[in-house]
């Protein structure tokens, strides 16, 4: 991981146009945010935080009222780099039923380069090697609507792949999913990380799923209010509650035997690590 | 029911047919319905059954399929020949009651008919289940190509048709999903007369166009994030290339539409 700036919110606002008179209150309050290359980032906040907000404003899709957006140093408020910034950062969505464009998988996930004007040849190999990430090449010739969620949401993924894209940002992919299908995703999108180097940004309100990033960033209404690893961010229990959120299912447990007595570390995150502390604990950590 | 409509569907398959270049399927497909309506008497129609079944076999597509998708026409078949029966008062009448006349003329003409109409669907739904509704679009935006010059925006045209193509099998299964909500409520779809039954529907199309709506735009969204603009100039990822199989079929269509003429010509005319 290097220190390189990928996507930076400057002091941005955003507020969405409303049907009458009185105006609608900002969604996002003067956000400050960098997000560094190679990273993977999970924005976590519950409805109407404005994280889906973050999602649109990151490619142009929406432009800021005050502040600045920059994708590698390009600002998305030039209409003249729009493309060049959806080629730097794709964007997937919830419904994955409302992104597929093509009758036919193979044809959805060259809908992007085809876009693009690439040649036909170099179309064929890269969205055969997007579709093989995603673990969806067997799939190739199906129709995506005979497709269960958590498939259709990676051929999705594989279509922001398919752009060579340095950067995807995840709006909910896995809300509409079912546990296999969110694990599905949640694998591929680890895998775009961590073997092939890509920036993820996943907005998300699964704790689970937060816990695998490198870095979390939680939003209440309109404002970040903390931005850390995942042990940092969830050894905050008052913020975390207070932002209508819940901990990972394992720091909540921790946290409630350690009150009634049972000698378990701070930081437990994920199932695996609470197993570790609860055996230790239950064999010598607990006599001594 | 509505899920056994299989005209306009696709089977995919890679059968002489399948892999004929699409633009040149159009092209035989609209010669071929051409020639059906060329058809002057029973022997050049036998020509085009015998050309309709055969291409059917090399498709590799059950006979059991095409015949349940048409299940849905049989009743305008069946229709449109007993209407001939009484158009056609030639030859030996073999009926006559009030103001009704029935002649074998008739009946030739109503098998003539009801022959007819078949073919025309075995050909043209033989179009859909062997091209991927894609390739079709492609199909005939590359045909329209030239209209381009005039300023008709071919190319847009072909991405609705297929982001129509697209959402059908969606919005089946939203329709679904919307009249086992309203069953749930209580809506009672299923009795009543026609006007009860139609005004039933209003609870169940209002939701599905408000959905539609939402769905549209986030379609357009999702579009604009991988860079379509509508006027780009987009490049595909599968080339068309004509085929000796293309210059096959084009033969067969040709040495078709001669031998119509000629039995047409030596054999006389039924209509």
């Amino acid at each position: 991981m290097n220190n390189e700036s990928l996507i930076r919110f400057c002091d941005v606002s955003y507020r969405y146009e409303s049907d009458n008179e009185t105006p609608l209150p900002l969604a996002i309050k003067n956000i400050n945010i960098d997000i560094k290359k190679g990273e993977f980032v999970a924005i976590l906040g519950h409805n109407g935080s404005g994280k889906s907000t973050l999602a649109k404003l990151s490619n142009a899709i929406i432009l800021p009222e005050s502040g600045n957006v920059f994708v590698e140093g390009m600002d998305t408020a030039d209409e003249k780099l729009e493309y060049d910034i959806r080629q730097k950062v794709g964007v997937v969505f919830q419904n994955p039923d409302n992104q597929i464009v093509a009758t036919i998988v193979e044809e959805d996930v060259a809908f992007g380069p085809e876009n693009l004007g690439i040649e036909p040849a170099e179309i064929r190999q890269r969205v055969d090697d997007a579709l093989k990430s995603v673990g969806m090449y067997e799939y190739r010739l199906h129709e995506p609507h005979k497709l269960s969620g958590g498939q259709k949401q990676r051929v999705a993924i594989a279509g922001v792949m398919a752009m060579q894209t340095d950067c995807i940002v995840l709006d909910e992919p896995t809300a509409m999913l079912d546990p296999k299908g969110r694990e599905e995703v949640m694998k591929s999108m680890l895998r775009l990380n961590k073997e092939m180097g890509k920036t993820v940004v996943l907005i998300t309100h699964y704790m689970d799923e937060a816990v695998k990033a490198d870095r979390v960033i939680v939003m209440n209404s309109g404002n970040v209010v903390l931005d850390g690893t995942p042990r940092e961010v969830f050894s905050h229990e008052e913020i975390i509650e207070n932002a209508g959120l819940e901990l990972p299912d394992s720091s909540k447990l921790a946290l409630k035997l350690k009150k009634n007595g049972v000698n378990l570390p701070d930081g437990i995150l994920t199932p695996d690590e609470f197993i570790e502390a609860f055996k230790f604990s239950l064999s010598g950590g607990a006599s001594h | 029911m509505i899920k056994d409509i299989t005209i306009g569907q696709y089977f995919p398959g890679d059968s002489f047919i399948h892999k004929l270049d699409a633009r040149a399927k159009l092209i035989v497909v609209f010669l071929a319905l051409v020639e059906i309506f060329l058809c002057k008497n029973f022997l050049s129609l036998a020509l085009i059954v015998i050309f309709a079944i055969v291409s059917v076999a090399i498709s590799k597509i059950s006979f059991k399929v095409v015949f349940k998708g048409m299940k849905m026409i049989y009743f305008i078949i069946v229709l449109t020949s007993v209407l001939q029966i009484f158009y056609n008062d030639e030859g030996t009448v073999l009926l006559d009651w009030w103001k009704l006349k029935i002649t074998t003329g008739g009946i030739f003409t109503a098998i003539f008919m009801a022959i007819r109409i078949i073919c025309l669907i075995l050909v043209s739904s033989l179009l859909t289940y062997t091209t991927s509704p894609t390739t079709l679009t492609d199909g005939i935006s590359r045909l329209l190509s030239p209209l381009n010059k005039i300023k008709v925006p071919v190319d847009t045209l072909a991405m609705m048709m297929t982001i129509a193509l697209r959402f059908i099998p969606t919005l089946i299964e939203e329709i679904d999903k919307i009249m086992n909500a309203q069953k749930a409520r209580g809506a009672d779809l299923d009795s009543g007369n026609l006007v009860q039954r139609a005004k039933a529907l209003v609870p169940i199309f209002i939701p599905l166009f408000v959905n539609s709506f939402r769905r549209a735009y986030e379609l357009a969204f999702a579009m604009e994030c991988r860079c379509y603009n509508g006027n780009n100039k987009r490049t595909r990822m599968k080339q068309m290339k004509f085929s000796w199989r293309d210059v096959v079929a084009f033969g067969i269509i040709a040495v078709m539409l001669a031998g119509i003429i000629l039995l047409n010509h030596f054999f006389g005319a039924v209509i």
